[in-house]
């Protein structure tokens, strides 16, 4: 409705205060019918955080409910801060892995940093002390100036917090797509370690318990981060939204660690939740949710950084570094002790009650339910309509029109690199100096990898590796996402993601134990998206199912589009794994000259979705290559076995770049070179290049050659004898049908064979990186 | 008996855990030291340990000297303690004009994280004493102000006096000059180590207690550690009064 005002032009009514809080006209329905009558501006407020995508999983719970959880020792599935798993002699790991994509768009050093203390801060509620950080980071054009300029911010945040609080980054992921040129991806993984005995939950038992609100103060940042930022499309560079980023204290973080690490142990606290997304009001509800209790929160309580904050703002800002525990009130004096030593203020806010509602009042906690005289009630809401019966949506799915068909296809023989005719040393010395394949240490270096002193194997190696002081045994752990099959086929990504998180993990000798996944999507109102997000669910699913891992946990980020379009799909996949004797790991890289070269599994035809595809360009209606997830779940379960049996000295995974770069690593790790024979039935591209799944190179001495083929082929395994390690060149002699007819054709036998110094070939990869983000020239 | 030997614990100390773990290997007795004690707790040597003190807030290091169980470090120092600063703790030292210099942002403005070689320059002192002869030591630095500075006249009296302990080693051996690659920070004259003038104190950048065990890659880290606790425990037997009983 348009009025005429005096000057004759129209006056447009301000939106109503639920759209701009970012609720639809149906959500202030199902508001109605929740609280059977009109939300107030506060409770209206507190709604819109909890209701926004990221608190609420609104769109995607239907899809989450089909994900197997439950298996051999999982304690805590999805629903808790982190999931958590048993690994024998009293201990659990605890991990999982999150979003922080907008905020680092906006912010990348504080957006980055942010995530990193938010994701740790899930770890040590459990009870867990955090032991390694994984991140896994995606960005656009790496020539591009922002790019840049995000990439470096971001790799501060992440090593700028991390350093700080003592936990190292042992691994993680960089890529490069243009899909994410205007919303990069900041998804950050933490592995905790407990005593299965200190498992605590984010619960308020207990009517008359006190809420206790410790560390850092409450502020205006953060102000609807998860309702503005997290739960939006938005332009990229757009300042406004700024506010909306939290700012991060990581001195402060070190101490919330080790004081709520203290409490915990001196079992002071009878629940405990950290304060992110959606600040107390999500702390308060959640908490008193799961416990099927209420809670009466006194605002007044709540210590403050700045004058004059609204209502509102004190009960939805995501000010960071701050926990609430559940405290009996005999146990308040030594809870209050423990924190002041440790530098932190503590407020007593609320109790808990029987009712089940959140109740928000100004001026004196109700004792014992009799008001105090001067108490004013601000809010009334059922702690369950903010959390578990938070509103659900079923959202449309619609295939794109083309499904299936290559939507990055180029013609033949872009970029010189031609299927036929290609000079295979020349494409592997691009592949492993291409900003995606070559050697990530200019960003590792500038994190702490060793701190806490169980780093056996950090980053840059393939999966890293953690040995649990006091036993035998070491933790494994990965982060991978294949977003290059993802955007042809988002169901066959995910999958491809599990496959190739599960086996980094199984080619250590280590035995997958969960799942962790970091869904990133776009707008799951646009039906071509939630498909995208539905099929990768379903692809998740049916993986882990094949493979036997339960997913414990996640995060799901919505929205990742910017007006230059939506990101590739892009489910990220954590794992865990643990291996029982520390003494049987096995590495990626060569061991020693004369060790024989394996290679388990077959090459299938597709290259769409490859590095090699965006280097050289594939032929239109190429497929990406297909993926048997049983042939899978028998190539990880071979090389477990193989490994237990003491008959592997190297393992490594075939993956971006194919066997060419699986091989060429193997050697550069190592200074060793291999004189190998490979079997070329078709296309050499394919063989060489080709990024079919299930597949792995392996090493062993001589005589233990015939024993793991036999064990190969009793697993259902083809296996192929390439050759032996040794000298200081990597030679792969190329035979077959599909080598003789590239040679025939181009009348010269030279591309039969790939002859490459090993230094040549560490050179490259060396400096790929810092050569495509201009670090050196 | 074993010696006993305290670790400093200031709040953003996160090596402190590692420190403990690497003395308790080499056959030592370690106890915390909170930031807030005035006591040493009969400690026969300190160690100042890696990480962020008071968040190194201002600057790496400064805040950290003005704490109660600094000035007892000091006084401890002053009449002759072995005191040993690591990383952070070195840089403690440093701001508390306890051993010379003072440690800037590394050369690239960034914070770096990798195995770094190091060259002992004496095996007479108390933190070298167990060292191999020519030995060369592998072990991870990560820090963001490492760059050890002072001036040039305060450089050739620290070398006359043989107070540089350790100085980051390419490959071939050679002194790892500000700008080669082997010195990962920019330090002067690759200088990683120094000693007060009396030599019972003592900073580093690298962290010999994360190359403590082979399975971490290297444990030549070992050999600085074990240094100190042979150093400690010999002074413990001739002073008295500073032997913890086994635990």
């Amino acid at each position: 409705m348009t009025v005429p005002s005096v000057s004759g032009a129209p006056i447009v009514p301000a939106e109503p205060l639920h759209r701009r809080l970012g609720l639809t006209d149906s959500e202030l329905e199902a508001i109605h019918e929740r609280l059977d009558r009109e939300p107030n501006g506060l409770e209206l407020a507190m709604f819109s955080v909890m209701w926004s995508e990221h608190c609420s999983y609104k769109s995607s719970k239907p899809l989450l409910a089909t994900l197997p959880t439950t298996g051999e020792g999982v304690v805590a599935g999805p629903g808790e801060n982190a999931g958590v798993i048993s690994i024998g002699d009293g201990l659990a790991v605890a991990f999982k892995i999150e979003s922080h994509n907008h905020p680092s768009a906006i912010e990348p050093y504080q957006g980055a940093a942010t995530g990193v203390g938010g994701i740790l801060r899930d770890i040590f509620t459990m009870g867990a002390r955090p032991i390694a950080v994984l991140d896994a980071l995606r960005f656009g054009d790496p020539g591009d100036p922002r790019t840049r300029h995000l990439v470096d911010g971001v790799v501060r945040g992440v090593g700028g917090y991390g350093n700080c609080v003592g936990v190292p980054t042992v691994g993680g992921e960089l890529v490069f797509d243009p899909s994410y040129q205007g919303n990069p991806l900041v998804n950050v993984m933490a592995i905790g370690l407990l005593e299965e005995r200190r498992l605590t939950r984010a619960q308020a038992p207990g009517p008359g318990n006190l809420v206790v609100l410790f560390g850092s103060t409450t502020g205006r940042d953060g102000i609807g981060g998860a309702s503005v930022l997290a739960s939006a499309t938005f332009t990229d560079t757009d300042p406004s939204k700024r506010p909306s980023v939290q700012v991060g204290d990581p001195f402060a973080e070190k101490l919330l660690i080790e004081a709520s690490l203290e409490l915990i142990e001196r079992g002071l606290v009878e629940g405990l939740q950290d304060l992110g997304a959606g600040g107390i009001t999500c702390g308060t509800s959640e908490t008193a949710d799961r416990a099927g209790t209420g809670m009466c929160i006194d605002l007044d309580a709540i210590p403050r950084r700045e004058p004059g904050m609204a209502p509102f703002e004190v009960m939805i800002s995501e000010s960071q570094e701050r926990m609430v525990a559940i405290v009996v009130p005999e146990r308040y004096e030594a809870v209050r002790a423990v924190c002041e030593r440790w530098g932190l203020p503590a407020s007593i806010i609320g109790r808990v009650t029987a009712d089940g509602d959140l109740v928000v009042v100004e001026g004196g906690l109700p004792a014992d339910g009799h008001p105090v005289p001067g108490v004013r009630e601000i809010a009334r809401i059922p702690a369950a309509a903010l959390t578990s019966d938070a509103i659900v949506h079923q959202r449309l799915a619609t295939p794109p029109p083309r499904r299936g068909d290559a939507t990055t296809v180029v013609g033949e023989g872009v970029g010189g690199l031609p299927e036929r005719g290609m000079d295979p040393g020349a494409v592997l010395l691009a592949l492993l100096g291409s900003a995606n394949l070559s050697s990530r240490r200019w960003v590792t270096s500038q994190y702490d990898q060793d701190v806490q002193v169980n780093t056996v194997a950090g980053p840059g190696r393939g999966a890293a590796v953690l040995r649990v002081k006091g036993t035998a045994k070491a933790l494994v752990a990965t982060t991978d996402g294949v977003e290059g099959v993802g955007a042809l086929d988002p169901y066959l990504g995910a999958a491809m993601s599990v496959a190739e998180a599960t086996r980094n993990v199984s080619i250590t000798g280590a035995r997958p134990l969960g799942v962790t996944n970091c869904l990133n999507f776009g707008d799951p109102t646009r039906p071509e998206a939630f498909w995208q997000l539905s099929e990768a669910v379903r692809g998740l699913g049916d993986a882990c199912q094949t493979l036997g891992v339960p997913v414990t946990g996640g995060n799901v980020s919505l929205y990742n589009e910017s007006p230059a379009g939506a990101i590739a799909p892009t489910p990220e996949i954590g794992v865990v794994g643990l291996l029982d004797d520390i003494a049987l790991l096995v590495g990626p890289a060569f061991v020693a000259d004369g060790d024989r070269v394996l290679l388990v599994g077959e090459a299938g035809a597709g290259l769409a979705g490859s590095a090699y595809a965006s280097l050289a360009g594939i032929a239109a209606g190429d497929r990406p290559p297909a993926l048997d997830l049983q042939r899978e779940r028998a190539l990880q379960a071979f090389v477990r076995e193989a490994i237990a049996r003491a008959l592997v000295a190297s393992a490594q995974d075939v993956a971006g770049g194919g066997l060419a770069v699986a091989l060429a690593e193997a050697a550069l790790w190592s200074g060793l070179g291999a004189r190998l024979r490979l079997g070329v039935p078709a296309s050499p591209a394919v063989e060489l290049f080709g990024e079919s799944p299930s597949r792995l190179v392996l090493t062993c001495r001589p005589r233990q050659a015939p024993a793991l083929e036999l064990l190969a082929r009793q697993f259902g395994l083809p296996v192929e004898a390439l050759g032996s390690v040794g000298g200081d060149r990597l030679v792969i002699e190329l035979k077959g049908q599909g080598a003789t007819g590239a040679a025939e054709e181009r009348g010269s036998r030279v591309a039969d064979a790939l002859d490459m110094a090993v230094g040549d070939l560490l050179h490259a990869w060396e400096h790929g990186l810092p050569r495509a983000l201009g670090q050196e020239g | 008996m074993t010696v006993r030997v305290g670790v400093v614990v200031f709040p953003g100390s996160n090596c402190d855990r590692d420190t403990i773990h690497a003395l308790t290997l080499a056959g030592a007795d370690p106890v915390e030291l909170w930031h807030e004690q005035a006591s040493l707790d009969g400690a026969a040597a300190i160690v100042l340990p890696g990480g962020f003190a008071y968040g190194d807030y201002l600057r790496a290091g400064v805040i950290a000297r003005f704490s109660p169980v600094m000035r007892a470090v000091a006084a401890f120092a002053t009449a002759g303690g072995l005191v040993l600063g690591i990383c952070n703790g070195f840089q403690v030292l440093a701001e508390s004009g306890l051993v010379p210099g003072a440690l800037l942002r590394n050369r690239n403005l960034r914070f770096v994280c990798r195995q770094v070689a190091i060259r002992p320059e004496r095996l007479d002192s108390p933190f070298t004493r167990a060292l191999p002869e020519r030995a060369t030591l592998r072990m991870p630095v990560a820090h963001g102000e490492g760059c050890y500075y002072a001036d040039e006249a305060t450089l050739d009296a620290l070398e006359r006096e043989g107070q540089v302990l350790f100085r980051y080693v390419g490959a071939d051996g050679a002194i790892a000059s500000p700008d080669a690659p082997a010195n990962p920070n920019g330090s002067l004259r690759g200088i990683a180590g120094v000693a007060n003038a009396a030599g019972n104190v003592a900073g580093l950048m690298p962290h010999p207690e994360r190359a403590a065990e082979a399975i971490l890659g290297s444990d030549d880290g070992m050999w600085l550690i074990r240094s100190l606790v042979e150093s400690a425990a010999e002074r413990a037997r001739a002073g008295g009064g500073m032997v913890g009983s086994p635990r």
